[in-house]
């Protein structure tokens, strides 16, 4: 095995862990305020590469401008996910809330089937595909932006989660949500507010991963159920941990499919979801909480 | 008990009358799919339903019994009725021994556990191609038989399928009326509360998802022997939603709901098969409309809205 064969394993499962990392980030920004697992997380991956597509040759928009036409519809519908299915729900028990969210991620997919049909769609790359090489190994310029993009949104994040009003408002409801209400902050504002962010980043990660795998209407689910196992091993952190999982995830991945077998490329994620959950359910760089009753 | 047993053969007697009703062999393969559903919902009803503890990974239990059923007959010989049992066997063991780490998460952790399980399965039968022929599928699959009697047509299939799936609706009806049975709703409602009472909730949960495994194995071993042919598309992360529906639908803890949600899921495609690319929709649609406005199902539901109307009817009546 060639040390260059390995290095370009690990750069293109960086660049798809970045992906995981912003998708993850998205499920424990909801996480922390609400509780809830977002099923439909990945839904708003595949929209934002749907969206973006439908923009630039429907609408024959350029790049620039059809990316945060996409980003705003999938915020759009984010936020109407948050008021017409979660907000309604009367008994929101952890079961329900797992049903309602699957209910809503196979509805966004019907709907983008039907609207879209079901062939997959190429995203041309945001600056060519000329590969770049670095030390034996190549890694082509969609690669560099994604991660490029991915360190660009989580200083964003870290800037609004911790030097603003809102920011730090979702931080207190995260804590205690009780509490968090008593000081006169609304919490039902702060956790549609996490919906609204959690579907820009998804439909962000949508976005960019789009020129390297192709979009489809039913992308979503894959890719949002690695962006969970991103969260679990960040131990639920809308932080660093969960980014260092994601590039632990995408990494490992990518060096499975190149020395183990690409069929079994997807159930490696899986695997270490399962182990982690057994193991260290609070994630690996998390504090062992003890069980509450 | 006396009544749940009337209801019992009330539900036998009309599962063993139905064909008599319909002569339309279409109509009776979706039958067989309805009674090899409603084994698979009953079955998850029990672990989702009484015990509190949700899995989307049945559908892999239901491919395991059905790919072991089929190499054991198809490519090794043996009778199906030596190799539908060994099959059930080996899910349960499979499950139980999965069940100690993985029944310890609970809520959103455990449905994502559970998923995980469920596709690893997935992947396993997509790639195993020596095994059980990959993505394109396993053909060749031999009938069952009863001495010289070939279970080869719609309406042995249906004899055949809904004998089993009314033994497993009677066996569930027992258990959920059994000590067992108080004991799992207790573990549902507080775990810790039911603990104090000298419930062994953690093996409990653990025996609960082995015996649900073991029933959906049965249901795929009669599914691939009604069927003869299997692939794997049939057993992934979809079917296990779908089945998820069913038992929502049917309403949760609710024998008889369970067979309802089964049968209105496998008929509901049938009916709509002019709207076959919506019906992806209408899953989604159904699934939100009945946990947001009819949290019990059908089961609790359609009473509900009986005893409604006739309220409202009623106090017209009295105006």
């Amino acid at each position: 095995m060639q040390l260059e064969q390995i290095l370009q394993y690990v750069f293109s499962g960086l660049s798809t862990g970045a992906i995981y990392a912003l998708i993850g980030i998205g499920f424990s920004i909801i996480f922390n305020a609400t509780g809830i697992i977002n099923f439909a997380q990945g839904e708003f991956v595949m929209l934002g590469g749907m969206l973006t597509l439908f923009f630039l040759e429907l609408l024959k928009l350029p790049l620039w401008a059809a990316i945060p036409c996409a980003v705003a519809v999938s915020a759009l519908a984010g936020l109407l996910f948050e008021r017409l299915a979660i907000r309604p729900l009367r008994q929101p028990t952890p079961i329900n809330l797992v049903i309602i969210t699957i209910a809503g991620s196979i509805l966004i997919r019907g709907l983008a089937m039907l609207l879209w049909g079901k062939d997959t769609h190429a995203i041309p790359p945001f600056s060519g595909d000329e590969p770049i090489s670095i030390a034996g190994a190549t890694i082509l310029p969609q690669h560099i932006w994604i991660l490029g993009i991915t360190l660009l949104v989580i200083a964003v994040n870290k800037f609004f989660f911790y030097h603003t009003i809102s920011g730090k408002a979702m931080r207190a409801c995260s804590y205690n949500r009780r509490a968090a209400g008593l000081v006169g902050i609304d919490v039902r504002r702060m956790v549609l507010f996490s919906f609204v962010i959690s579907s820009v980043l998804g439909s962000l990660a949508g976005i960019i991963v789009a020129p390297l795998t192709m979009t489809a209407y039913d992308v979503g689910v894959m890719l949002g159920l690695k962006g969970f196992c991103a969260a679990i091993i960040g131990g639920m952190s809308s932080g660093i941990a969960t980014v260092v999982g994601g590039l632990i995830l995408g990494v490992l991945e990518s060096l499975g499919a190149g020395l183990i077998s690409s069929g079994y490329k997807d159930a490696i994620a899986f695997i270490i979801l399962l182990l982690i959950l057994f193991i260290r359910p609070q994630g690996l760089f998390g504090k062992a909480e003890s069980e509450r009753v | 008990m006396k009544r749940e047993l009337l209801k019992f053969v009330f539900f036998a007697a009309l599962i063993f009358a139905a064909p008599l009703a319909f002569k339309d062999s279409y109509l009776m393969n979706v039958l067989v799919f309805v009674g090899i559903n409603t084994m698979l919902a009953v079955a998850l009803n029990l672990l989702l339903g009484y015990a509190g503890q949700i899995s989307l990974g049945h559908a892999g239990f239901f491919g395991i019994g059905a790919y072991l059923s089929a190499i054991l007959t198809a490519t090794y010989g043996w009778n199906a009725w030596l190799a539908m049992p060994l099959a059930a066997l080996a899910v349960g063991m499979l499950a139980g021994l999965i069940g100690f780490p993985i029944l310890k998460l609970k809520g959103h952790y455990l449905a994502m556990a559970t998923l995980g399980l469920g596709i690893i399965i997935y992947i396993v039968f997509n790639e195993t191609i020596d095994l059980t022929g990959g993505p394109s599928g396993f053909s060749g699959i031999p009938n069952l038989t009863f001495g010289s009697l070939v279970f080869d047509n719609d309406i042995k299939n249906y004899y055949l399928v809904w004998t089993f799936a009314l033994a497993v609706v009677l066996f569930s009806v027992n258990l959920a009326g059994s000590r067992v049975g108080r004991s799992l709703r207790a573990v549902h409602d507080s775990e810790v509360a039911a603990r104090a009472m000298g419930v062994n909730a953690r093996l409990l949960k653990v025996q609960v998802f082995a015996l649900s495994a073991v029933i959906s194995s049965l249901a795929g071993s009669l599914y691939a022997h009604t069927m003869t042919f299997i692939s794997p598309a049939s057993f992934g992360f979809n079917f296990s939603v779908e089945l998820l529906t069913m038992v929502v639908i049917g309403g949760l803890g609710s024998v008889y709901g369970s067979f309802l949600g089964a049968a209105l899921l496998t008929l509901l495609p049938e009916l709509l098969r002019g709207a076959q690319d919506y019906d992806i929709i209408i899953y989604g649609g159904l699934l939100m409309i009945m946990v947001m406005f009819m949290p019990g199902g059908l089961a609790r539901g359609i009473p509900d809205l009986f005893r409604r109307m006739t309220r409202i009817r009623e106090g017209a009546g009295n105006a």
